[in-house]
């Protein structure tokens, strides 16, 4: 089917990114379904998953309504190509082996829970919705890898230093979440959304903590990754939403 | 509001009212505080607002067609669902009823005033030597304890 193009807003650049980047992990976090290394882990990353398609679906029918043209939270998803898309690059990134996907839920998890906490008092009365749900979800998410975090950085020889070797790969990416744009300053501006600059001091207290407690050091300042927000990616991106956009692009109008 | 309309209204709460959790099947959606109004629209209708448990809960949908299909039954014709996000859906809204019910089906329910780390009493025996399995469950709304004094592992509803 072919891919559907966006005339987008700032407003609607923005709901866009958060509906990605909610989407994109997701999808990474339900392909450790079958695979975790327990059971338990299995319930708890599909959970998660589940969690991030909720709050992906309502920002897709959000962007869907600020843009106007009748489309679904579906057409969204599934029809367009990676340029389009402008999740955090962060969220992209392969699964890699379960100290990757604990410390990446842990970082991407201590910025969007003050995010969506600070977004509660946002003008778009829809995110406001949006964000006292995802709020607690993400809390509860935190938690969770949070506490894996202390296991795996405090825990055996094997699992510290793996735990180690995935800060080092994924702390690169975290300058883009609290990188803003054209777009960024305009939210920011109405209102909409909350300034990055003042989520940094939450972000940066939730780590502290939880590296002192895994006895994990602090990433030394390196430079950062950027472009998933403009719709440049890695090379994993287009990968995935070819598994992923597989059936409704070969089936189009497929029900399931 | 005339007789026949609020006559109506009172068959239209006790029909969304009735409607099975599909997933916990013992509780109501009443009894989970999901449905937050009910109302004779003016062209006649009846209209619901629900109440979302989890944004992903993938039983939400079925919730909403089952409500229309419980007003259809009733004789109440085409209903309107509207999925209903802030306030958003907390535990405590969870009735003392709905409580106890999952209480009897095996499920701890949550503590009021969501303090996540209140004892869980063992809805088995009451003991509250218990502890937790894992954080996730079968369903988003659940985690997966276990009881140390009769040994039952138990679902407990997370506190949200």
């Amino acid at each position: 089917m072919t891919t559907i193009h966006l005339e987008e807003t700032p407003h609607l650049t923005y709901v866009l990114r958060l509906a990605d980047s909610a989407l994109v992990l997701s999808h990474r976090l339900s392909e450790w379904c079958g695979h975790a290394p327990m059971l338990e882990e299995d319930l708890a990353l599909t959970n998660i998953a589940l969690d991030l398609l909720g709050q992906a679906r309502l920002l897709y029918e959000h962007a869907a309504a600020l843009e106007g043209h009748g489309r679904s939270e579906d057409d969204l998803a599934y029809l367009r190509d990676a340029p389009q898309f402008k999740n955090l690059l962060i969220c992209e990134l392969p699964r890699g082996d379960f100290a990757f996907t604990v410390v990446r839920q842990t970082l991407v998890s201590a910025f969007f829970h003050p995010f969506w906490q600070l977004a509660r008092s946002s003008t778009d009365r829809t995110l406001v919705a949006i964000a006292e749900k995802a709020e607690k979800e993400v809390a509860y998410h935190l938690r969770h890898a949070g506490a894996w975090l202390v296991r795996l950085g405090d825990g055996t020889e094997e699992s510290r230093r793996r735990t180690l070797e995935a800060l080092d790969t994924l702390w690169p990416y975290t300058g883009e979440l609290f990188e803003v744009d054209e777009v960024g300053e305009a939210m920011i501006e109405a209102g909409i959304g909350p300034d990055p600059a003042s989520i940094r001091p939450v972000f940066e207290d939730t780590l502290d903590r939880l590296f002192a407690e895994a006895d994990l050091p602090r990433p030394a300042p390196t430079w950062m990754q950027t472009g998933g927000l403009r719709g440049v990616h890695t090379e994993h991106l287009g990968h995935m939403l070819a598994v992923m956009q597989h059936l409704p692009r070969a089936y189009p109008g497929a029900r399931w | 509001m005339s007789t026949v309309a609020l006559d109506r209204l009172d068959r239209a709460i006790e029909a969304v009212s009735a409607v099975p959790d599909p997933e916990i099947p013992v509780v109501t959606i009443a009894d989970l505080g999901m449905v937050r109004a009910v109302r004779l629209a003016a062209d006649g209708a009846v209209e619901v607002d629900l109440t979302p448990t989890y944004t992903g809960c993938p039983a939400t949908r079925l919730i909403a067609e089952e409500v229309r299909a419980a007003l259809a039954a009733a004789g109440l014709g085409e209903a309107r669902v509207n999925l209903v996000l802030s306030p958003a859906w907390t535990t405590d809204w969870i009735t003392p009823e709905g409580r106890a019910a999952l209480r009897r089906y095996g499920i701890a329910p949550p503590p009021r005033r969501g303090d996540p780390d209140a004892p869980v009493p063992c809805p088995r025996c009451g003991s509250t030597e218990t502890e937790e399995i894992s954080r996730f469950g079968s369903t988003p709304c659940k985690a997966l304890w276990r009881c140390r004094t009769c040994r039952e592992p138990f679902d407990r509803f997370k506190c949200l």
